[in-house]
């Protein structure tokens, strides 16, 4: 089976987010005033696995490995057959 | 004595260094990221520069190469091993030293002339200066921020090499920019002691970490 799986990195809860902070207050600039502005990486492949469990594991072991940096991120995964 | 520098494709800082190693009198030769055995260096350096084009992370990437599994063996081998620049960022991706090296701050490259007091003589890169020594030394990055989850364990085991004094340019955690392996063999700092190895540039006080290594 073929899979779409998308890999969603974002910061811990906490670490401060220099892009984001830049982004907000360009915002305020134009006078939007919002909060809470978080920034975050999105990576898109196709892979060939088993099933879908199997997909998944291989992409955790991708984000430990490369992917993220396990000191200052969080990474959110979904798998999803092609074709759908 | 006979040092590697290592190069990947976006180092920019190899031939400073092979330079400043000169001056300090060691014999540098240039190692490639795909070269797995260095076991004929007596000390190896990772020079400045935008390996990979700091894509993913700066270092991410740099750090899965060939090359990464000697300087392992190198470690091993209790021989000495600093990260300059790009060179500390790869460190702290491989996890040869504790913590990372990210984004500035304030989101934005830095290149100036910092003050920085040495925190520990006991790196083979450090043992010429005194402890709490102040020098000057360039940095130039826009990944530098250190933070690290055990900063306890940093100063129980005096693993903090470099810290700046005053102004803290890119907002790191207790303003450290340099750290160290437990057994302070592996050193990864961010100021360029190569940029201030010889008065003509500014400032010499830099070379003491390539004399270090002399005889170590």
């Amino acid at each position: 089976m073929k899979y779409h799986a998308q890999v969603e990195i974002s910061l811990k809860k906490g670490m401060l987010n220099p892009e984001a902070s830049t982004i907000q207050r360009a915002l305020a600039l134009l006078n939007y005033q919002v909060e809470n502005t978080a920034t975050m990486e999105i990576i898109k492949f196709t892979l060939e696995a088993k099933d879908s469990d199997v997909a998944h594991d291989e992409v955790v072991e991708m984000c430990e490995r490369l992917l993220c940096n396990p000191v200052i991120h969080d990474y959110q995964i979904q798998i999803n057959p092609v074709g759908d | 004595m006979k040092v590697g520098i290592i190069r990947f494709p976006g180092s920019n800082c190899d031939r400073d260094v092979f330079h400043a190693l000169e001056l300090a009198g060691a014999e540098p030769d240039y190692v490639w990221w795909n070269q797995r055995d260095l076991s004929n260096f007596e000390a190896i350096v990772i020079p400045g520069g935008f390996s990979y084009g700091d894509y993913l992370r700066a270092g991410a990437i740099a750090a899965i190469t060939p090359v990464i599994e000697g300087i392992k063996d190198v470690v091993k081998d209790e021989k000495p091993v600093l990260g300059i620049c790009n060179g500390a960022q790869i460190l702290a991706e491989v996890g040869l030293v504790p913590g990372v090296f990210t984004l500035n701050q304030k989101a934005q490259f830095i290149c100036e002339w910092v003050e920085l007091e040495v925190k520990t003589t006991r790196t083979p890169f450090t043992r010429l200066y005194q402890k709490n020594e102040v020098i000057r030394m360039p940095i130039a990055h826009a990944e530098g921020r250190y933070y690290t989850e055990y900063i306890d364990q940093l100063h129980d085991q005096d693993q903090i090499v470099l810290g700046f004094v005053g102004d803290n340019p890119n907002g790191s955690m207790e303003a450290i920019t340099g750290v160290c392996d437990q057994e302070g063999l592996v050193c990864a700092v961010m100021p360029h002691p190569e940029r201030a190895s010889e008065s003509i540039l500014g400032s010499d006080d830099g070379l003491k970490f390539f004399k270090g290594i002399i005889d170590y």
